[in-house]
């Protein structure tokens, strides 16, 4: 009898296996589908399902209140990547092929991702928008074609960072002497500001030491003490992501370096970064290139029409915080540029290049902005063949022990640094990989 | 009935000492070996070529090669990764600075790289076993990688520390056309970087797995194997009937790094096409470890039927989640739902068979024998 119960659990099991993976379908007619790469476990589910939440919810509610984009309606699919990057290849590939049209447009939500997928696409002819994050020379559209760093990318948000820093310090040649240590995640994001570092601390006359820490970030007892007790620098810059950043403020505290004098990146600077580290975070300080708050009129409107409709892809609680924000801005410049395209091919569901062409014609006037009703979310953006950011600019809030309080106002970024360094490493990767860069009115669009 | 060796009769040492020496097993190795072949490539599906066959075959490998290590030779290690992270740097490096050696000839000697460093890790095992061993293989784990992280050559100084795959055909450089070996250019098709299709990264992982886990099946049936499986059993028994540890055990380091190299340079190569040292971290040498605990220590089988259940259960748990699950739960409570099923699966298959995947198979196939009338 137990033998035969066995069986029938190995046999159902076997069946469940064999059947339930064919059961996949989803396209249908005017559909827009959009591949979601999210992390709702693991030590960085906290960015994942903000970001996903809110970028989710600003679809449903196009969806619900406009039928869609231009009678398209938008549909997304869910893959858990646990932020593990060949997860994230699988979700991708799983993916990319859905849809009238296939994936449209991916947003990795990681570094790590964003540097696998990279070729992948542009084989694939899929934009990649890692906004904010991923690979800084990849601004260069003219040879990365496909992927968009949009808005601020890693180098030039870290000359808004030293010019912040500066601006504390009495001006930029207050700056000579100083001592400044980068902890930073030991990963492909972690690094990524190493170079441009380098080239800052040469300029303006500072000492910069680099200070990594494993994943996910729990152990950084022996980093702090060197920070504190030996290297005692004026400033630290805060690269973390996840639960590192609450440990990095605590072992700060633990080893009495002011929180006032730490900077975080912006994927350091939210709500569920500061909080678990409790008093420990009062007065630290973080970049970003949008507040939080939920006092929008969209995300009010939000609120009331999907989540009232009970269709939120996260608890109300967590609308407004930094991570949510950040979903609806992506969520903004990606219906933007389908909006841009739509403009350009009719009123239809778009390929991946069509896509792309959105995407390099991407234009958000502040009007626009306040037409959107999130004036003060985001700054006007503009985006080019040759320029795939758009050079926003940052902000730096304080983390007063409940909210974030903007303390500057937009602080532009150092383009006249930062883009020889994109020029230099973007060439130098073309003539690796043996990659022509675009020039004319190649795939569409004006390279100039 | 149809799993039965009655009336199988050798008549000679070859015949009774052939890889499988059983006509059934040799028939049906040949069917899963031309459906292996045949019928991904027909499908045309790039996501089963790559997230899940490719994939597969990579990691694989590396439970095979660390299961050599600890399966046959019982020396438990934990630098799986960074002997991974050796031949898949290692293997860059040799096709960007010298591009006409042919790929295959780059995995080799990536392979042999891999082996020379696992060589140098391995000499404390001569000293310590068990536990102790482990703890000191993890040392390679950090100091390579560290090495990978610190060193820009290694990555020809990429900012993030990725180093990505360069296009580069079966053959090299050489056999382009004009180059000297160019009436090869025919079938010198692109096996790695973004040009290269799906068909023929899958073709050469699963011809340089068929022919490494060959190669690995007759080494362990042989002097070589059964050398380690003695130290394995009772070292001082073994070294008594004239066995030399210092050798053998070297050797099972050797051979085990050699294949966790190739299956790095198969990572980047026909895999995911790039990858930096997270790639190879601490994680990855313990999920290794736990795919040949799962499929079973000592099997070669066991290794891929191990890297199967580690590497598909997730993907697979998440597809039926989001199938299933779609508009009853949320997408968090979904998540977390996959990782409780996926530990409560390993649970399971360990508490009905702790000795994996391969005892399991095997009753199967002694079950196989009786059928339909069992006695």
């Amino acid at each position: 009898m137990k033998k035969k119960l066995k069986t029938i659990v190995l046999l159902s099991v076997a069946t469940i296996v064999a059947v339930v993976p064919f059961t996949v379908s989803k396209a249908q007619e005017m559909e827009q589908f959009i591949p979601m790469l999210v992390y709702r476990t693991g030590p960085y589910a906290a960015g994942g399902s903000g970001f996903f939440g809110g970028f989710e919810d600003y679809l449903a509610y196009l969806n619900l209140t406009d039928g869609g984009v231009g009678g398209v309606k938008m549909v997304w699919e869910e893959c858990e990547t646990a932020y593990n990057s060949d997860r994230g290849v699988e979700c991708y590939e799983r993916l990319k092929n859905q849809g009238e049209h296939g994936a449209t447009v991916v947003h990795p939500l990681s570094t790590g991702i964003t540097y696998r997928l990279i070729e992948r696409a542009t084989a694939d002819k899929i934009p990649v928008i890692s906004m904010g994050y991923g690979r800084t020379d990849a601004t260069n559209g003219k040879v990365f074609p496909w992927v968009f760093p949009l808005i601020t990318n890693y180098w030039s948000q870290n000359t808004a960072k030293i010019k912040f820093i500066g601006a504390q310090e009495g001006g930029m040649d207050a700056l000579k002497g100083k001592k400044i240590a980068n902890l930073h995640h030991e990963s492909s994001y972690g690094k990524e500001t190493i170079p441009i570092l380098g080239v800052q601390a040469e300029k303006y006359g500072f000492e910069i030491k680099h200070y990594p820490v494993a994943h996910p970030g729990l152990d950084q007892k022996a980093a702090w003490l060197d920070i504190a007790r030996r290297y005692k620098p004026d400033w630290v810059i805060l690269r973390g992501w996840g639960v590192m950043n609450p440990t990095a403020l605590k072992e700060a505290a633990r080893v009495g370096f002011p929180a006032d004098r730490i900077v975080g990146v912006w994927w350091s600077g939210a709500e569920e970064d500061v909080i678990p580290a409790g008093k420990a975070a009062v007065g630290y300080v973080s970049a970003g290139f949008h507040p939080s708050g939920s006092d929008f009129p969209l995300i009010e409107n939000i609120l009331d029409v999907v989540h009232g409709a009970g269709q939120g892809n996260i608890s109300p609680q967590r609308v407004g915080t930094i991570y949510y924000n950040r979903g609806i801005v992506a969520g903004i410049v990606t219906v933007e540029a389908i909006r841009a395209a739509q403009a350009k091919f009719g009123a239809k569901v778009l390929s991946g290049e069509e896509m792309r062409w959105g995407l390099e014609n991407l234009s958000i006037s502040a009007e626009r902005i306040k037409e959107l009703g999130v004036d003060g979310l985001m700054a006007p953006l503009t985006i080019t063949c040759a320029d795939h950011e758009g050079g926003g600019p940052v902000k730096f809030s304080r983390w007063d022990g409940s909210k974030w309080v903007e303390i500057t106002d937009w602080i532009e970024t150092d383009k006249s640094l930062v883009d020889p360094m994109i020029m230099d490493s973007s060439m130098a990767y073309a003539s690796e990989k043996g990659i022509t860069p675009r020039s004319g009115m190649d795939m569409g669009s004006d390279c100039g | 009935m149809f799993y039965r060796e009655v009336g199988q009769y050798k008549s000679s040492y070859p015949a009774d000492q052939a890889i499988f020496p059983l006509t059934n097993d040799r028939i049906g190795v040949i069917i899963i070996l031309l459906i292996a072949f045949i019928w991904p490539p027909l499908s045309g599906s790039q996501y089963l070529m790559g997230p899940i066959l490719t994939q597969l075959l990579v990691f694989g490998l590396a439970a095979l090669g660390l299961n050599l290590l600890t399966g046959y030779a019982g020396q438990v290690s934990l630098g799986t990764g960074g002997f991974m992270a050796v031949g898949a740097f290692g293997c860059y490096n040799l096709v960007l600075r010298l591009p006409e050696i042919p790929l295959v000839i780059d995995f080799i000697l990536a392979g042999l790289m891999a082996a020379a460093v696992g060589v140098i890790f391995g000499i404390p095992s001569l000293r310590i076993k068990g536990f102790y061993l482990a703890v000191a293989t993890l040392a390679s784990q950090f100091f390579l990688l560290w090495i990978f992280d610190h060193v820009g050559w290694f990555t020809n100084y990429d900012p993030a520390g990725v180093a990505s795959a360069p296009t580069q055909t079966l053959f090299g450089s050489l056999a382009h056309e004009g180059g000297p070996l160019d009436f090869l250019a025919p079938i010198d098709v692109i096996v790695s970087g973004p040009n290269a299709t799906p068909e023929a990264k899958y073709i050469l992982t699963l011809s340089v797995v068929v022919v490494l886990a060959l190669l690995a099946k007759n080494l362990v049936r042989g002097m070589t194997g059964r050398a380690w499986m003695a130290i394995r059993d009772f070292d001082i028994a073994a070294e008594i009937i004239g066995i030399r540890p210092l050798k053998t055990k070297l050797l099972a380091f050797a051979i085990s790094s050699f294949y966790c190299g190739v299956a790095g340079a198969l990572y980047v190569f026909t895999y995911v096409g790039n990858a930096d040292t997270e790639a190879f971290d601490l994680i990855r040498s313990f999920t290794i470890l736990f795919m040949i605990i799962i499929g079973g220590l000592g099997s070669i089988m066991g290794s891929f039927l191990g890297a199967a259940f580690i590497v598909l259960l997730p993907p697979f748990l998440n597809i039926v989640a989001s199938n299933l699950g779609e508009g009853t739960l949320s997408g968090a409570a979904l998540a977390n739902l996959e990782l409780i099923v996926y530990g409560g699966t390993i649970v399971f298959f360990l508490a009905v068979e702790p000795l994996g995947f391969a005892r399991m198979w095997q009753i199967i196939k002694e079950k196989l024998r009786q059928w339909p009338f069992p006695y």
